[in-house]
């Protein structure tokens, strides 16, 4: 197994992650980090893939710079949407679910 | 009960991505290849800022596009909300406030030098943004930067500068030339770096709006709750 394998499957494994707490955690800060578990679990997978025959290839690594930075905006939004929803009704949750 | 099934259902997506992973063929190595013969066409010595700027640069031109929604996103929830006063750190302890006049030239220093350096080596416009938002937040967190609320027109020109300098060229060297962002070989490496120093100075001001543009928790507003 060549280590950018190694990278990959552990995206894998924190996209698995990611993806358990977005669903079972009710709490709005909780599902946004889960969220960027996933995020980061895919960049891995994108570097590590590319890289399984010990080349660098630069295309993916620009990739995941780009989405990095797009996943920082996305998330301070998405904290602030949350921020707004919790000064509104002094909730951190989605309609429908149960405080965790 | 539900979290039994999702955690079994997210055990068999994971083999199910792992099991895929482990049978896909070997990369080819046809683009990094494609990248190294075409590097000395791009204007830059270092394959990713080539990727980032020139060869791949539709993507960073949307990139600071999402930035640049995310920024307007936020000062539009902000404006939206009654708490435009805008809410004060806690006050600094002398450590912090030492530890910043410290560290906050060096950071513009290495920021400067993060930019320089993406010509050729790792670095760039994100990193050196990145560590520029970094010195805002902490001269925020030390109580040295107003609360930047409602935006006035220097700080709009800012966050607006980056996206709509790449843009012009974007569409310059359109019009001079046949596809869009395709510089021509001898100019590349000018655009790059009037592009990139420009994407700097808006992505600092971007993350560090990200950062001080958050509404005040309830209650606190005016008070001295922290900006998060």
């Amino acid at each position: 197994m060549s280590i950018g394998l190694i990278y990959a499957v552990t995206g894998a494994l924190l996209f698995s992650l990611g993806l358990y707490g977005l669903i079972v955690h009710a709490h709005l800060i909780r599902k946004i980090l889960a969220f960027n578990i996933m995020g980061s679990g895919t960049f891995l997978v994108l570097v590590g893939l590319a890289q399984r025959g010990g080349e660098v290839d630069p295309v993916p690594q620009a990739l995941v710079l780009t989405g990095i930075v797009v996943a920082v905006s996305a998330t301070a939004f998405a904290l602030i949407l949350a921020r707004r929803l919790y000064a509104a009704n002094g909730r951190c949750t989605l309609p429908g679910e149960g405080e965790a | 009960m539900t979290r039994v099934l999702v955690g079994m259902l997210v055990v068999a997506l994971g083999a199910l991505l792992i099991w895929t992973m482990l049978g896909l063929p070997a990369p080819s190595g046809r683009v990094p290849a494609l990248v190294a013969a075409h590097l000395n066409e791009s204007g830059v010595a270092h394959d990713v800022t080539a990727v980032l700027l020139n060869f791949r640069g539709y993507d960073t031109l949307l990139e600071i596009g999402v930035l640049l929604l995310a920024v307007l996103g936020v000062l539009a929830v902000r404006l939206a909300a009654a708490d435009t006063g805008g809410t004060l750190p806690p006050p600094p302890g002398a450590l912090l406030r030492a530890f910043t006049n410290l560290v906050v030239p060096l950071m513009v220093l290495v920021a400067g030098y993060l930019l320089w350096a993406g010509a050729h080596r790792p670095g760039g416009a994100f990193q050196a943004g990145a560590v520029l938002a970094a010195a805002g937040v902490l001269l925020r967190l030390s109580g040295r930067l107003p609360a930047l609320l409602p935006p006035r027109f220097w700080l709009r020109a800012g966050l607006l500068l980056g996206f709509a300098v790449f843009l012009a060229v974007a569409l310059g060297v359109t019009v001079a030339g046949d596809s869009l962002l395709e510089y021509p070989p001898a100019q590349a490496g000018a655009w790059i770096t009037l592009i990139e120093a420009t994407l700097t100075v808006s992505i600092g001001l971007i993350l560090v709006s990200l950062f001080v543009g958050a509404p005040a928790p309830p209650g606190e507003a005016g008070s001295r709750g922290g900006d998060a």
